[in-house]
């Protein structure tokens, strides 16, 4: 018997990260600038997106939103609401979305008919960090009941991340969230990465996050 | 979380390089993983010995080479190592790094195989 190596230096993600750039390729085309939000499940992503959703929308914006969970359409009904086009994705067990399941279920929308197209990931602050969607932006979201020190705890997501969303800031001071200290936390794992603090509820913080919407999107049309 | 959908597809990717060796054993499989990867070594390891069952991969082993995260600092103008995944700055002189050289690594480095000499083939046919 002889032994021999064979090399195959490949990445075991390579089918994805293929169907991404295919993707990105697809979202430059349409000039619609592709967000993908990513936080523990019971974050808020839903009700900060129902929100961005609706008052883009108030400003003639074009949008529309993927939203990922194991199981139930419950969310994809909420976003609904707001009168923009949304599609569930349900996983049936699988942590996070791929680009396979995006591509699925972009099917049949017309993305240069869109300025701005947001997938909700499922709610899981690890694996979706492996999977890249095509996205321009990820987002990485916190609440103020989470911890401060969420960043520290899970470096991976937040150093892959290209934005920061703090919700619940409503409810900041009974929860004793430290601003300091999660800002703090955030830029060491992400230095100088854009961090927004937000409260769906009130609307704090959403002039500044709709503003950095629309600069990215203008970026991305001058890139064209 | 996603350790099996990883390993079977290292096994899928194994299995279809494999054709080119017909009869051949696979002896050890060597990923190489980042700091920033996301994924648990030991869960990859506990995921193989399910995902290999009933495939050409069957009784071998699974080797994980896990790299540190090297960032580029622009204020030494060198690569430094960063000793974990809490801080990103230089280890050196302290500054913040932006520019990561290693770290987010998910690959299939190489297999090893074990094959039958060719003269024991002959001989067989002889």
């Amino acid at each position: 018997m002889t032994t021999r190596i064979v090399e195959l230096r490949r990445g075991i993600l390579k089918k994805n990260d293929e169907l991404a750039a295919g993707l990105r390729d697809r979202y430059a085309a349409g000039g619609v600038l592709v967000l993908n939000l990513v936080s523990s499940p019971g974050t808020g992503k839903t009700a900060f997106l129902e929100r961005t959703l609706r008052e883009l929308r108030e400003r003639g914006a074009k949008v529309a939103a993927l939203v990922g969970d194991l199981e139930t359409d419950n969310d994809a009904k909420r976003l609904a609401a707001s009168g923009a086009p949304v599609r569930q994705i349900n996983t049936h067990g699988i942590c996070h979305l791929d680009a396979e399941m995006i591509s699925k279920h972009l099917e049949g929308w017309e993305l240069a008919d869109l300025d701005y197209l947001f997938i909700e990931n499922v709610g899981n602050l690890v694996c979706p960090s492996s999977y890249d969607l095509g996205e321009k932006i990820r987002v990485a979201l916190l609440s103020v009941t989470e911890g401060e020190d969420k960043p520290l705890k899970y470096p991976t997501l937040f150093n892959s991340a290209d934005a920061a969303v703090i919700t619940k800031m409503d409810i900041a001071e009974p929860c004793g969230f430290d601003r300091e200290l999660a800002l703090k936390n955030i830029n060491e794992i992400r230095p100088g990465i854009r961090i927004f603090e937000t409260s769906a509820k009130t609307g704090a913080g959403m002039e500044e996050w709709l503003a950095y919407l629309a600069e990215e999107r203008v970026k991305r049309e001058a890139f064209q | 979380m996603h350790e099996l959908s990883i390993v079977s597809s290292v096994v899928e990717t194994v299995e279809e390089s494999l054709a080119n060796y017909p009869g051949a054993r696979v002896v050890e499989v060597r990923l190489k993983v980042g700091a920033l990867a996301s994924v648990v070594v030991d869960s990859l390891e506990f995921c193989w010995g399910i995902a290999i069952e009933g495939t050409a991969l069957a009784g071998s082993r699974l080797v994980v080479v896990t790299l540190p995260v090297v960032m580029h600092c622009a204020h030494c103008d060198a690569d430094v190592e960063l000793d974990g995944v809490q801080s990103f700055r230089c280890p050196r002189c302290g500054e913040i790094c932006l520019d990561l050289r290693q770290g987010r690594e998910l690959d299939i480095e190489s297999y090893e195989i074990e094959e039958a000499d060719r003269s024991e083939e002959i001989g067989v046919k002889g």
